[in-house]
């Protein structure tokens, strides 16, 4: 009968061992071999019933329906435009899904020219890798001013934290507008020295990630930076 | 020419090694910050760092393969590596060893998940002492998979040979200069035990050659064994404690 031989939020590294049998099922970055199923990444496993995931701990962003991101306008073509989103591949914005009114043979760097920041939904990944993105719904735009960093992507939930509450609060305690794109691109904005406060917040919580009442140290670094000023 | 000359003896390691032993092996991840997956890999005095970049977009797009991604192997010697000046840049050597890296690793590598993109490996050997394709193969794994690329194994590699009558594990410079000599690196695929280089230097039995496979296995479980070890220790340093989305 089927075993596991690995548990809940233990590392594991490509072609190592987790479960024996059929009692188990590959998902995200495992596989099955003959009757075993390895581990096909290296991350941190995450067992859902009988189905066994791979969260990785490293590496490019990958596209997955329903993420929010923010690109980078990177080419345009007659009716699209071709965003980097930080994956290996081009993500495709269609003149059909951006709110703005857009006239046939119209000139497309009028509205989102090269360079421009954008955040987005992607609504699409096929199998053959073609991202898709949307600019319809709720808050969707082009992002003016500001600044935008890059942390790694698998550490964004950790940014956003439980229910938002770590970037709620950085939110608050900076006055800045901030923006987190699945993607591990940062928008913020606001007064310089808020920028530059929640610039280092956030790298904080990228670089100490593993730590345990993250959100308590941040608070006291931002107030006690406050005070200073 | 001189046959009766083939089996001299070979009493003692010039370092004083045992004859199945490695010679000391340390690995680092992580040790390039713009590069995807980076990792170092000593054996010795022989000192190779990999980078990994990508998966990324292909060009020229004539290059590109919509079935599966490309790997792209460099490595190289810097001039300061050996005792004598190298020459820098890409030579008829270098470009050999490039070329059965990219076989070595290729094999474990889910290259079908990522079709149009390639990966980009870069082996730089900053001091050489023998062994030196081994060496990139084993700090490439790991820079491989610190980059969170799909694989289904890693890869470990180590030379042997025949030192005059000896069959020998991880030859030193020495060792390769020495008379009769056969040099042969190997790289395992350490779960399933699959060969995926070897090349011959010099002229070994059959029988022999088994053997020195045989002892490559040994070498390579151990060299795996720290591959493990440290891949599995750098990343428990930053593990996410909890919320995973």
């Amino acid at each position: 009968m089927g075993e596991l031989l690995v548990q809940n939020k233990d590392i594991v590294i490509p072609g190592e061992k987790l479960a024996t049998g059929m009692d188990f099922l590959p998902s995200n970055g495992s596989f099955r071999s003959n009757e075993d199923v390895l581990a096909q990444q290296l991350g941190i496993v995450n067992i859902t019933g009988r189905s066994i995931r791979i969260v990785p701990l490293t590496g490019k962003y990958i596209p997955k329906e329903g993420d929010n991101v923010i690109g980078a306008i990177a080419d345009m073509s007659f009716n699209n435009w071709y965003v980097d989103v930080g994956s290996a591949y081009q993500a495709m914005l269609f003149v059909s899904s951006v709110p703005e009114y857009i006239e046939k043979n119209a000139d497309l760097s009028q509205y989102y020219n090269f360079k421009d920041i954008i955040y987005a939904v992607i609504s699409k990944v096929t199998r053959s890798k073609v991202i898709e993105l949307s600019m319809k719904g709720l808050g969707y735009r082009k992002l003016f001013g500001g600044k935008m960093i890059t942390v790694m992507p698998s550490r964004v939930p950790r940014i956003i934290g439980k229910q938002g509450s770590m970037i709620t609060m950085i939110k608050e305690l900076t006055g800045c507008k901030i923006i987190v794109g699945q993607n591990g691109r940062i928008w913020i904005y606001g007064d310089i020295e808020g920028e530059k406060a929640a610039t280092e917040a956030i790298m904080m919580v990228e670089q100490k990630s593993y730590k345990e009442g993250l959100t308590d140290e941040i608070k006291n670094f931002l107030e006690s930076r406050r005070k200073i000023e | 020419m001189k046959k009766e000359n083939k089996e001299t003896k070979y009493e003692k390691r010039f370092d004083g090694r045992n004859f199945d032993q490695l010679r000391p092996i340390e690995a680092k991840i992580g040790i390039i910050k713009n590069a995807d997956g980076s990792a170092s890999f000593k054996m010795g005095d022989t000192y190779a760092i990999a980078s990994v970049f990508g998966p990324r977009d292909l060009r020229p797009r004539f290059l590109q393969n919509p079935q599966k991604g490309t790997l792209r192997c460099t490595y190289d010697m810097l001039s300061f590596s050996v005792t004598e000046r190298k020459r820098p840049g890409p030579n008829r050597r270098s470009v050999e060893v490039s070329l059965v890296t990219g076989w070595a690793l290729a094999p474990v590598i889910c290259l079908d998940e990522y079709p149009n993109t390639v990966i980009d490996v870069y082996i730089e050997v900053i001091q050489a002492n023998a062994g030196t394709r081994c060496a990139g193969i084993c700090a490439a794994a790991l820079a491989l998979a610190s980059a969170g690329i799909l694989m289904k194994d890693l890869v470990s590699a180590v030379s042997v040979g025949k030192i005059g009558d000896k069959i020998v594990l991880d030859l030193i410079k020495e060792e390769e200069d020495f008379d009769p000599a056969t040099d042969i690196p190997i790289a395992f695929t350490p779960r399933t035990g699959e060969l995926t280089l070897l090349q011959l230097d010099g002229s070994i039995s059959k029988d022999e050659l088994k053997k020195a496979i045989e002892l490559a296995k040994k070498g390579c479980q151990t060299i795996y064994d720290l591959q493990k070890k440290t891949l599995k220790e750098h990343f428990s340093k930053m593990e996410l404690e909890n919320d995973i989305q």
